[in-house]
């Protein structure tokens, strides 16, 4: 499948493991000049990993990567810099004690340039004598573009630029890197969002699970943006993306009896008023008994800092919070547990002891009083560890140190801990993300099984689809206020979209840029 | 929406926040002279000369561990290298001329390069943790410094030892202070305006960002430390200048000292973040201290119990205030 | 060969003690007839003060901390003791564990409750502690510093002739460790947060409460060994332990115990302070001077550190 520009980058079969975890096994790539290259997968298909070695931050273990027909091994990012390979990472490759103008300095990059691209940019007005710590993370990776770009190079990689960008700045990234493509230059771009794809790219590469798994050309759907070849591409990708099977498999809506939403009683989680600094104001809702209410919101309107109040992580300003018609005083997340509110993090490294066993882990929860420093019941922990671990079928292979785990088992552990502990409602802040289609079933199935026994679940996820699966009910954040609330039955990926933008039902949700 | 507080230039607070910890040494010092003068009103021209003699080793020895803390690590072997290049300079320049002497204070201060390189390279190559292996390292250096000499001896030349004291300028510009002036400014200055400098700073606050924007944080951080190595040598070789002889145990103070003055002179041990003027201004607080206890008559070995409670105190005040921001 | 290197790799206290028993038959094949059953009575003898120092520094190591004001507090303890000695053995006894709560407590508040790096905060608290002690020295000229006997037994004394009575106090301390870090949830939760301190908060434990008692029982434990140490040479002077600190750290770490947390124990830290024991012994078998014995000495720790560093990664 070759274009017609010049091959410029080639990659054969490269395979890249740490230690027990294998992030690539065959991936290859093909990028011609000036043609802009989509890099798709799901979460943890090995993209990144896939740009890391490309540019040198570390080897390969196996396969061949030749830039303009010479075979090529960068040590270093600085290497694949000099070879005209500049990638825009993820994490912003700033230093954070230093100011711009001296990271741009260490990277050996002139201002001058720096400063015509943030032109380009519309964001010249950033002054460059702040320290990097100090500038948001937005803004942050559009400076480190301008560097990549000030570099002049042949292959451009963007590792989601566009993720937490806001859409005006979206645009202006688009309409600087098909610029670049103009001069003759090479972009690599991942994004999740398949509308940037359809609307950029010439070609996609598709890994899924550390192989490519096919490339498809999606320049006719991007010259002539026309809809039904938009979604002709994206239904392919998303079938290579996730294999034909595990694709109709996700499309399936579950089945399964929908809470009545009239049960007696004070409900189990009632959220007055509640404000925070200005992320959060004036959110009221309730959760009742053997409910699954959902939460959908954009990128950082307020989500983050809703799930942490209600665990304790953080102290509301204002407003309410009531369990069960008692109204608590939550100053640590000992508080939230022991009121039977737990969470379960996005990060689940943020809530798991890498290096000790599933055991432990699973126990950790117990140990939060005082009374229970002293010697431990050892029979009674493991069974109750065991029947958690069985109910959530966690693989016990890797079992003496959790991070040997894969990502779907390390947050069945998470959740396993709060089987064992107990409690009353599930906090779950995207549970699924980065976690294969597999074990996201059988999470979702886990969240209703807890629901028909009573608990009740709070679920954020960012995949909108999701909440029609998954809930009864789902309220929508925007700009830190409840913008919508609407049963799941209508909870279509219009509606919430809409509520997400903070727009009424009659207004138009804005084109996927 | 989001762009305007980006946009926006310092607010008070913050700029409070971000200078606070760098304005506060120089404040702390200001403070200490004022007591002493009040505690001392004939501290005078002969009294600013002992101070700037008696605080250079340690001055030297705290910059040489803001070097290391700012570009991520930590020296604990800065007082037995202290201690190596004494006893080596003193038991080389007992029988050796004034011209002689120079040159060989330039050997030790090579030689002293290659020790903290050492250091360095250790800690790159075997991957155990900086305080491991300095620990360790400290103590062979120790050794081989009463390998050089056995027992307190030495000497240099009486020209050599002439050059740090007096003050041949102005009376308030002590020879000694001119001294600390020259080689912070011939050695670290230069560094510090270079990429260099900023390579150091990079590998402290980031080492992935700093490789990816082209920097080698082993080489960095080797360098870091032979920079160091530099200005403990300086400093063992000004401590033969001030006592004259070559004492195999006399560094032993510098390693916790120099520590202590990087911590109260606002370097984070975090790394990549600081200078050496507020460690140098905490070594000369930490010299002053003793001297103003022996005017108020006090026991001067008061002067570490006050040390010790000077770091916990600037430490806790620290912590304090990050607990009452996260508190509100 | 390769399945050898496995089963340490599994079973790093397997290499620890091959290697103890190395050093040891090393030197019965240097020096023939030197192991008797006196000298290995004598290298526990010298042992148990410094793997009593080690069960403290242990402790805060699990948790990603570490304490270097262990020897002055070591030191200070021992010289109340001698010091008041006159005051009654019970009195003395209680003061110089007394120095060792207080300490505890200062750094248990700087590290556990105002977030200090306990790097900084011992240093700060170790320098305190010696100037005390120096200043202290000059107050007690006067009085006769002595040794109370039941100390001087602790320290020196052997049943039969043979067997260390120190032994005793160290093998109710490793029975204690032992049991605490593996089957009591204190001992769960220094792994814990050694490991994740964010992943405890999150799961509901009150991490400074954990971290204070940590502290301020490493104190203690440095305490004891100071007393232990002050009974075998029987003379309280100023830097009576200041030889400890680095052993102190450098058994944990031979050990096997992660100066980042969450990985280790105290069996490793045993076997740890025995070679160590074991390699001073050798190095004054050796003919050589004491400043050579010095640099040897650091330079064995160094490579035994980067080889278990190689081990296990």
């Amino acid at each position: 499948m070759s274009s017609d520009g010049k091959l410029l980058l080639r990659v054969t079969g490269v395979a890249k493991r740490f230690g027990s975890v294998i992030a690539l096994r065959s991936a290859a790539l093909e990028l011609s000049a000036g043609e802009i290259h989509a890099l798709m997968g799901a979460n943890g298909a090995g993209k990144s990993t896939l740009v890391k070695v490309i540019t040198g931050e570390f080897p390969a273990d196996a396969g061949e990567i030749a830039v303009a027909g010479d075979v090529t091994v960068f040590r270093s990012p600085a290497e694949a810099r000099r070879s005209g390979i500049v990638s825009v990472y993820q994490d912003p490759a700033l230093v954070p004690d230093l100011t711009i103008a001296q990271n741009m300095r260490l990277a050996r990059v002139p201002l001058e340039a720096v400063r015509g691209v943030m032109g380009d940019l519309g964001i010249e007005r950033l002054d460059l004598s702040r320290r990097a710590r100090e500038i948001d993370y937005p803004h942050l990776r559009l400076i480190d573009l301008s560097r990549a770009l000030a570099a002049k190079p042949r292959i451009l990689i963007l590792d989601e630029i566009t993720a937490a960008l806001p859409a005006d700045l979206t645009e202006r990234v688009f309409a600087v890197v098909r610029d670049w493509r103009r001069r003759g230059h090479s972009v690599i771009f991942i994004s999740h969002r398949m509308a940037e794809v359809a609307a950029l790219a010439d070609r996609a590469t598709i890994l899924r699970d550390g192989v490519t798994v096919g490339v498809t050309s999606t320049r006719d759907a991007q010259k002539t943006r026309d809809a039904q070849k938009m979604r002709d591409a994206e239904e392919q990708i998303v079938n290579m993306m996730l294999g034909a099977e595990v694709a109709k498999a996700a499309a399936e809506p579950a089945q399964r009896p929908r809470h009545d939403g009239a049960r007696q009683g004070p409900p189990a989680l009632e959220v007055r008023d509640l404000a925070y600094g200005h992320a959060l104001s004036g959110v009221s809702f309730r959760l009742g008994a053997g409910e699954i209410l959902g939460v959908a919101a954009l990128e950082g309107q307020g989500q983050q800092e809703l799930f942490d109040c209600i665990a304790g992580i953080r102290r509301a300003a204002a407003g309410e919070i009531r369990a069960n018609g008692r109204a608590l005083e939550l100053r640590h997340p000992a508080d939230a547990i022991r009121a039977g509110l737990v969470l379960v993090p996005a990060n689940r490294l943020h809530a798991l002891l890498p290096q000790r066993s599933v055991r432990e882990n699973v126990a950790l929860a117990s140990f939060g009083r005082l009374g229970a420093w002293g010697p431990i019941a050892m029979g009674a922990e493991r069974k109750r560890v065991e029947s958690a671990v069985e109910r959530l079928q966690i693989d016990r292979r890797a079992s003496s140190e959790v991070r040997r785990l894969s990502g779907g088992n390390q947050q069945k552990v998470v959740i396993a801990r709060w089987l064992a502990a107990g409690f009353r409602t599930l906090l779950c802040f995207d549970p699924t993300r980065g976690i294969d289609i597999g074990t996201k079933r059988q999470i979702y199935a886990l969240l209703r099984e807890v629901a028909a026994q009573g608990a009740s679940v709070l679920l954020f996820t960012s995949e909108l689809p999701e909440i029609r699966l998954a809930c009864d009910r789902a309220i929508v954040l925007f700009a830190g206020r409840i913008s919508g609330e609407m049963q799941a039955s209508e909870a279509d990926e219009a509606r919430l979209l809409r509520a997400a933008h903070g727009l009424t039902a009659h207004e138009r949700a804005p084109e996927p840029a | 929406m989001r762009a305007a507080g980006v946009l926006r230039g310092d607010s008070i607070p913050r700029s409070l926040s971000r200078h606070g910890r760098a304005a506060g040494m120089p404040l702390l010092f200001l403070a200490s002279i004022l007591a002493t003068l009040a505690i001392h009103r004939d501290f005078g021209a002969f009294d600013v000369q002992s101070l700037a003699l008696g605080a250079l080793p340690l001055a030297m020895a705290a910059t040489a561990q803001a070097i290391v803390v700012i570009s991520g690590g930590i020296d604990l072997s800065v007082g037995s290298m202290i201690a190596v290049a004494n006893v080596l300079s003193a038991s080389l320049m007992q029988h050796a001329s004034f011209r002689q002497s120079l040159a060989l204070a330039v050997l030790v201060l090579v030689l002293g390069a290659a020790q903290g390189a050492i250091n360095g390279v250790l800690i790159v190559l075997s991957r155990i943790p900086d305080i491991v292996v300095t620990l360790t390292t400290g103590f062979i250096w120790g050794g081989v410094a009463l390998l050089i000499l056995e027992r307190p001896g030495g000497g240099a030349p009486s020209g050599f030892l002439d050059i740090g004291a007096g003050a041949d300028l102005s009376p308030f510009l002590p020879n000694a202070l001119i001294l600390l002036i020259v080689a912070v400014g011939v050695i670290w200055l230069p560094v510090r305006s270079s990429r260099l400098g900023l390579s150091l700073y990079a590998t402290g606050s980031d080492p992935v960002a700093a490789f990816r924007s082209g920097v080698d944080p082993r080489l960095a951080r080797i360098l870091a430390y032979g920079l160091g190595g530099i200005f403990c040598a300086i400093g063992g070789v000004a401590l033969t200048m001030t006592t004259g002889i070559g004492a195999p145990l006399a560094g032993a103070y510098y390693t916790l000292s120099s520590v202590a003055a990087v911590v109260i002179g606002g370097v984070s041990l975090n790394g990549g973040r600081g200078g050496v003027l507020g460690p140098i201004l905490a070594a000369l607080l930490l010299t002053l201290l003793p001297m103003d206890l022996i005017f108020l008559n006090i026991d001067p070995n008061y002067g570490q119990v006050i040390q010790g409670t000077l770091i916990v105190l600037v430490v806790m005040v620290g912590g304090f205030a990050a607990f009452l921001q996260g508190r509100s | 060969m390769s399945q050898a290197l496995a089963l340490l790799r599994g079973h790093t206290i397997l290499a620890l003690i091959l290697l103890l028993a190395v050093f040891v038959l090393g030197i019965e094949i240097a020096r023939p007839g030197t192991v008797t059953p006196l000298w290995i009575s004598n290298a526990l003898l010298f042992a148990a003060p410094l793997a009593i120092l080690g069960a403290g520094q242990t402790l805060v190591m699990l948790t990603g901390g570490i304490d270097l004001s262990v020897a002055s507090v070591a030191t200070g303890s021992a010289y109340i003791l001698a010091t008041n000695a006159a005051s009654g053995d019970g009195v003395a006894l209680a003061l110089a564990l007394s120095l060792g709560l207080i300490v505890g407590i200062v750094n248990g508040l700087g590290v556990a409750v105002l977030r200090v790096q306990p790097l900084v905060m011992t240093l700060g608290t170790g320098l305190m502690v010696g100037g005390a002690m120096t200043v202290y020295s000059q107050y007690m000229l006067a009085s006769q510093p002595h040794v109370p006997p039941v100390i001087q037994t602790l320290g020196a004394g052997k049943i039969l002739g043979l067997v260390p009575v120190d032994l005793f106090l160290w093998a109710v301390i490793a029975a204690l460790m032992l049991f605490a870090l593996q089957r009591t949830g204190f001992g769960r939760l220094l792994y814990a947060i050694g490991d994740n301190r964010e992943a405890c908060h999150l799961a509901g434990v009150r991490v400074w409460r954990v971290l204070f008692v940590d502290y301020v029982l490493c104190a203690l434990l440095a305490a004891i060994a100071g007393l232990v140490l002050v009974g075998g040479t029987n003379a309280a002077d100023l830097s009576l332990a200041d030889v400890y600190l680095l052993p102190s750290v450098a058994c944990v770490i031979i050990g096997g115990t992660s100066i980042f947390g969450g990985r280790g124990g105290y069996s490793g830290t045993i076997v740890g302070a025995l070679i160590l024991t074991v390699l001073t012994s050798i190095l004054t078998l050796l003919d050589v001077p004491e400043p050579v014995k010095q640099i040897l000495y650091g330079a064995i720790i160094l490579s035994l550190a980067a080889a278990y560093a190689r081990l296990t990664e």
